[in-house]
């Protein structure tokens, strides 16, 4: 509570200092009346200027019906669209380039495939290297991109297909294809999986059983020989391996061919063409291609 | 005029009283436009309520803290949007409560991990994430698959959502538990039904592989996986004069 004794200030110099009081006096402090440094003062007032001017220029004050927009009418999603120009200027005739240029032609044109091949490493390593593996080495699963073997094919527009529509992607044109869980949905006894185990080991070349191989074979050309062929020996078309090589999605041991069979998995891989735009799509093709020595 | 402001510095009550109102003009006029101003949501297709696994597995996302290490905000720069795509917007998080946008990203921004990745993936990755990115610094989250989901409060869940605004209808709050478990099983016969009632993106699918069980997985996975694809940006006017800011 103010105390009426303190309300009028009697003028008062500090003995010491030589600078005035406030006048006030409590229980025998007094406080010095020093001023505010200039150079303080000035910036304080300095910053008030800009803030008006700030308000002016920017968009700052909410009204009833939306917010003062400011004579600069800057806007951040304004300048990230000019930022997004500026950026495929910068990338310039090549950029554009690629949009029209056939795969081929990206393929023939040094100047060209060098471009793709860099923009292709970076959106690789960013988007499909979570799966693929740093460098497309894959892994279980996941399909080693560095080698010559593919489930879909391995040109430049079975590439490109399979990274716009993706593999049971949901999307409509997705390339489609399920092997059936031959175990799990008792479309064959236990001793036939165990019998096909034996037959896809012999398949690749290895040891295995041969009266069990025996006992397979018809199973074999009844069941699996309309996707995997009748040499097993895959169909790209509907996106069976061939089982006759040394490459193994799922691992070549009898144990991993037993679960294949009896679960049979299927991988999915997601449709990119939403999230990337035409130049992407073909400098990934290209970078994919290239990767896996271009055949 | 500087005299009359000593009468304020020597009143207590005085003084708190006028300390709240200049504390409350900051208030006032940063936060009450975005409840009545009509252009602080963009008007755009698509957006709709979390279904109840969706709900469920935003829970689990909650509960785990994954908004620790992870952001759910592209925020309308170049280089994010080079690498994550379109910005968010407002609208994209408007039935979000609490919101999930974070601040730190330890790990990569997750506003449009939505398809980005398989299932099988996200599996493999939760379970252990350096089995697929031998980089990773994230911590296992093996003991999700193995956890079954408890959802017996899920219409509970969708009704308190509701009272903050979210347009769940009576359908859906009597249809929660079904809805839930059509999603997790792509052989339910009830898709039809929940997908009339949340839109035809709406996944339906054994989001953890495990078709025997609705584990916490299922549920984070199916969130995961409709994170940021809601809007059909082929409709959204992004340069149009209402939608800059």
């Amino acid at each position: 509570m103010a105390d009426p004794k303190h309300d009028k200030p009697t003028p008062h110099k500090d003995e010491v200092s030589g600078v005035d009081t406030t006048g006030h006096e409590w229980d025998g402090i007094r406080e010095l009346d020093n001023p505010l440094p200039r150079w303080w003062l000035y910036v304080f007032y300095g910053c008030i200027v800009f803030a008006i001017g700030y308000w002016i220029l920017m968009p700052a004050w909410p009204g009833l019906h939306g917010y003062s927009k400011g004579l600069l009418h800057r806007s951040d999603r304004g300048e990230l669209s000019i930022a997004l120009h500026d950026l495929s200027a910068k990338r310039g005739a090549a950029g554009q380039a690629l949009v029209k240029a056939s795969l081929e032609q990206i393929e023939a044109d040094p100047k060209l495939q060098a471009y793709a091949l860099s923009a292709g490493a970076s959106i690789f390593g960013d988007n499909c290297a979570t799966c693929h593996g740093t460098g497309g080495t894959g892994g279980k699963g996941y399909p080693n991109l560095r080698d010559d073997v593919w489930l879909w094919g391995g040109d430049l527009n079975a590439i490109e297909h399979t990274i716009r529509v993706g593999i049971r992607s949901g999307h409509p044109d997705a390339r489609q294809s399920q092997m059936p869980s031959f175990g799990r949905d008792q479309l064959l006894t236990g001793e036939q999986v165990n019998d096909l185990t034996e037959y896809v080991t012999a398949l690749s070349r290895r040891k295995a059983d041969p009266a069990a191989v025996n006992r397979a074979a018809p199973v074999f050309q009844a069941q699996c020989a309309v996707c995997h062929g009748v040499e097993g020996k895959g169909n790209q078309a509907v996106g069976a391996p061939n089982l006759t090589d040394q490459d193994w999605l799922y691992g070549g041991d009898r144990n991993s061919i037993h679960t294949q069979i009896w679960n049979g998995k299927a991988g999915v891989m997601p449709s990119w063409e939403k999230r990337f735009d035409t130049a992407t799509i073909k400098a990934l093709t290209v970078y994919v291609h290239a990767n896996a020595s271009g055949r | 005029m500087w005299k009359h402001h000593q009468k304020l510095e020597r009143h207590s009550l005085l003084l708190v009283i006028g300390i709240l109102v200049v504390v409350a003009i900051g208030g006032l006029v940063e936060i009450s436009p975005l409840f009545y101003l009509e252009s602080t949501i963009e008007k755009v297709d698509g957006i709709r309520p979390y279904t109840p696994l969706e709900l469920e597995g935003r829970d689990v996302y909650i509960r785990e803290g994954c908004y620790v290490c992870h952001s759910q905000m592209i925020r309308p720069l170049r280089d994010e949007v080079e690498r994550y795509g379109h910005y968010s917007l407002a609208a994209e998080s408007m039935y979000d409560h609490p919101f999930q946008w974070g601040s730190k990203r330890t790990g990569p921004d997750l506003a449009r991990v939505g398809g980005k990745y398989s299932d099988g993936w996200q599996v493999d990755h939760l379970t252990n994430p350096r089995a697929v990115v031998p980089e990773s610094v994230m911590p296992p989250y093996a003991f999700l698959a193995k956890k079954d989901l408890d959802y017996r409060d899920i219409a509970d869940k969708l009704r308190a959502q509701r009272t903050v605004g979210v347009p769940y209808t009576d359908a859906m709050i009597t249809n929660a538990v079904t809805d839930l478990e059509t999603q997790a099983d792509p052989f339910a016969p009830g898709g039809t039904a929940l997908k009339k009632r949340y839109g035809p993106k709406v996944n339906q699918r054994d989001f953890d592989g495990q078709p025997d069980k609705i584990s916490d997985m299922d549920a984070l996975i199916a969130y995961l996986q409709m994170l940021g694809t809601t809007v059909d940006f082929t409709t959204y006017k992004a340069d149009a004069g209402e939608n800059l800011r």
